[in-house]
């Protein structure tokens, strides 16, 4: 049974984009990207129980990097994507020493700190970000191959229009860097980050390297969270320095939460509630006009993101793919199972 | 000279009200080692509370603080009782995303219920001041220095002398032995809650006060008193009070003295600055010491 879901699961993302409306696979090709990211901050947050709230900082790193590169000068998108990955990971490597000496809830402030940090530069360093009116994005081009809207793959009687190319491209990132994230949870780095998320100082007494390791966890967190939010600014187009704010940070932090800490599916799923809930409580009939006043589409999705947030947490912590389990317990993944009993038999954690 | 005695008044009164704010996290952190994201929330609903009593209601300013205390108060109480006490014993990672995403629940739905414009706050001092020589002293200023020093009295007696006070550190040492005792913890937390609500309504109160009034936007000023507790260490009130000080007067002379060349609104990310700085060089805060690790 479980030998068929990853085929299954496959096949149902390529044939996804031919069943979408226009706006349907807009809105999917949104979920992929932030999908990539969500991967990232389940390292940090679900393997090594890092609280980051600095994650909108490095999609901006990752987009503006993207953007210098690939609209200022010319490069290859081949090129500029992992440039926009590596930009964001030497800034998460340079966050490692400050990283290193926190413990737990510290760390979640200094991010905090992070994003109205980088939220200043982005508006000020207009050069480079346009400042606070907001710059354009460039498409990915792979040589003469143009991702640009209006440009149409045909592929034999199929044909895909510049959002499915961007879905397909983001759903080949995201897949390589969920095949990665599952076997670094399964290699010793896994592992250690495990231990250091359930109990930092017994971790360090058993010998795991705990400063390298969060740089490692911080490092590959914020890689991928470049590579999302290269390709984010590229699929929008245009954006303003205004769009990495803290609201973008807790999004993810939702989208975690919500698929299931530390799983291999969670990220994806999270996502494509978390990111999919803006289009569809637009679509809700009692909503006024935007701007009119009275309960706009945007706070209620600031709500829905908070009361998800909370009633994930209070009432199904292990998310989606918690649920996913308890539904079928046969199928059930054994290191779920495990991971929360440790968690139950761990009443506190240090009080740091 | 005038300009800098004129900012120094404004740090200690901006510092003051970081003080306030900074001490309903140090309560909550002190009793269950949780650091409550939602407090940026709990000033909103506090300012706006008193703002809507005071001005749509009508209700004499007075009456609209105390009742606005006693509503948050019970607010905090409330999600005391029905959220945090269902996930008791869960990792403390767990209770803080939860105060991440209460704030932000909390946070939009007052936008919503109020708009994302500015409101008057309904206040008797508004813009009212005095002179001395050539600096300008707001009397709302001067009342948020007094209420905060009041406050902060009041908790330290509470702290120092009552029963409640020792059974809260207790609690957060640990929670199991504490019970074990005899404390009643589930009550220790209520009153907790109730005590940072009661807080927070004080604090928002002085942050929108002259120049500033109620708007969605008070709750990042909010989370600029994150810096101040981090800098006084997060267990200790007296580091509170200095660390509130320490930011408010960054955050104030670097909106008169920072160079253009750091760009526009350079003050807003300030204390951010100035509180990694630090932590680079004193991981602990100021006044925190490293906690003695157990196994």
């Amino acid at each position: 049974m479980r030998r068929l879901t990853l085929p299954a699961l496959a096949v149902l993302a390529v044939a996804l984009p031919f069943a979408l409306s226009a706006a349907q696979l807009t809105t999917a090709t949104f979920v992929v990207i932030a999908a990539i990211g969500a991967t990232g901050l389940n390292v940090l947050t679900g393997f090594a129980g890092q609280i980051s709230l600095g994650h909108a900082a490095f999609l901006g790193v990752g987009a503006y990097t993207g953007a210098v590169l690939g609209a200022d000068h010319g490069v290859d998108a081949l090129l500029w994507i992992p440039a926009a990955g590596v930009a964001a990971g030497l800034l998460g490597a340079l966050l490692g020493p400050i990283a290193l000496r926190l413990r737990g809830l510290y760390l979640a402030i200094v991010t905090l700190g992070l994003v109205f940090i980088a939220q200043h530069v982005f508006f000020n360093a207009t050069g480079l970000t346009g400042g606070p009116q907001g710059r354009a994005f460039p498409a990915v081009q792979f040589g003469s191959f143009d991702f640009s809207p209006g440009k149409v793959l045909r592929l034999g009687a199929a044909t895909i229009d510049s959002s499915g190319l961007y879905y397909f491209l983001a759903l080949i990132l995201l897949a390589a860097a969920t095949a990665f994230t599952w076997n670094l949870r399964r290699s010793r780095s896994g592992r250690a980050m495990v231990a250091l998320r359930e109990r930092e100082t017994a971790a360090a007494v058993m010998g795991v390297d705990v400063g390298r390791l969060k740089v490692t966890a911080f490092v590959v967190s914020s890689f991928l969270a470049g590579i999302s939010g290269a390709l984010y600014g590229s699929y929008l187009s245009f954006a303003q320095p205004g769009q990495w704010s803290l609201l973008m940070s807790i999004q993810f932090i939702a989208a975690i939460i919500v698929g299931g800490l530390g799983t291999t599916a969670g990220p994806l799923l999270g996502c494509a509630v978390v990111f999919a809930l803006p289009s569809l409580l637009k679509e809700l009939p009692f909503l006024p006009e935007a701007g009119s006043g009275g309960l706009s589409a945007s706070d209620l999705t600031s709500i829905s993101y908070g009361v998800l947030i909370v009633a994930f947490l209070t009432l199904q912590p292990r998310g989606i793919v918690g649920i996913a389990d308890r539904l079928h317990r046969s199928g059930g993944n054994d290191d779920h199972a495990k991971t929360q009993k440790v968690t139950v038999t761990t009443p506190k954690e240090a009080h740091s | 000279m005038t300009e800098f005695l004129q900012l120094l008044f404004q740090g200690v009164s901006l510092g003051a009200t970081y003080a306030l704010v900074a001490l309903g996290f140090v309560v909550i952190f002190r009793s269950s080692g949780v650091i409550n994201f939602a407090q940026g929330a709990m000033l909103l609903a506090g300012a706006y509370t008193i703002s809507w009593l005071a001005t749509d209601v009508g209700v004499p300013f007075l009456p609209a603080v105390l009742m606005a205390v006693a509503l948050l108060a019970l607010a905090g109480a409330a999600f005391q009782h029905s959220v945090l006490r269902r996930v008791s014993g869960e990792p403390t990672f767990v209770l803080v995303m939860i105060t991440i995403g209460a704030g932000i629940a909390v946070t939009a739905l007052i936008e919503a219920l109020f708009g994302a414009d500015q409101r008057l706050l309904g206040d008797p001092w508004g813009s009212s001041s005095f002179g001395v020589g050539d600096v300008t002293i707001n009397w709302v200023k001067l009342w948020g220095i007094g209420v905060t020093v009041a406050a902060l009295a009041a908790y330290f007696a509470f702290d120092k002398y009552s029963r409640w006070g020792l059974a809260m550190q207790a609690t957060a040492e640990d929670e199991e032995a504490t019970l074990s005792l005899g404390v009643p913890v589930s009550r220790v937390h209520l009153v907790t809650w109730a005590l940072a609500g009661a807080l927070a309504v004080l604090g928002g109160l002085f942050l929108a006060g002259f120049p500033n009034s109620p708007q969605p936007t008070l709750g990042d000023a909010a989370l600029r008193a994150f810096p101040a507790i981090v800098l006084g260490g997060l267990r200790s009130p007296t580091g509170a009070v200095v660390g509130g000080l320490v930011i408010g007067e960054t955050e104030v002379m670097t909106s008169g003295y920072a160079p253009a060349a750091l760009g526009d609104n350079f003050y807003a990310v300030a204390p951010y600055i100035a509180m990694i700085l630090i932590l680079l060089v004193r991981p602990y805060g100021l006044f925190g010491r490293a906690p003695a690790e157990r196994l």
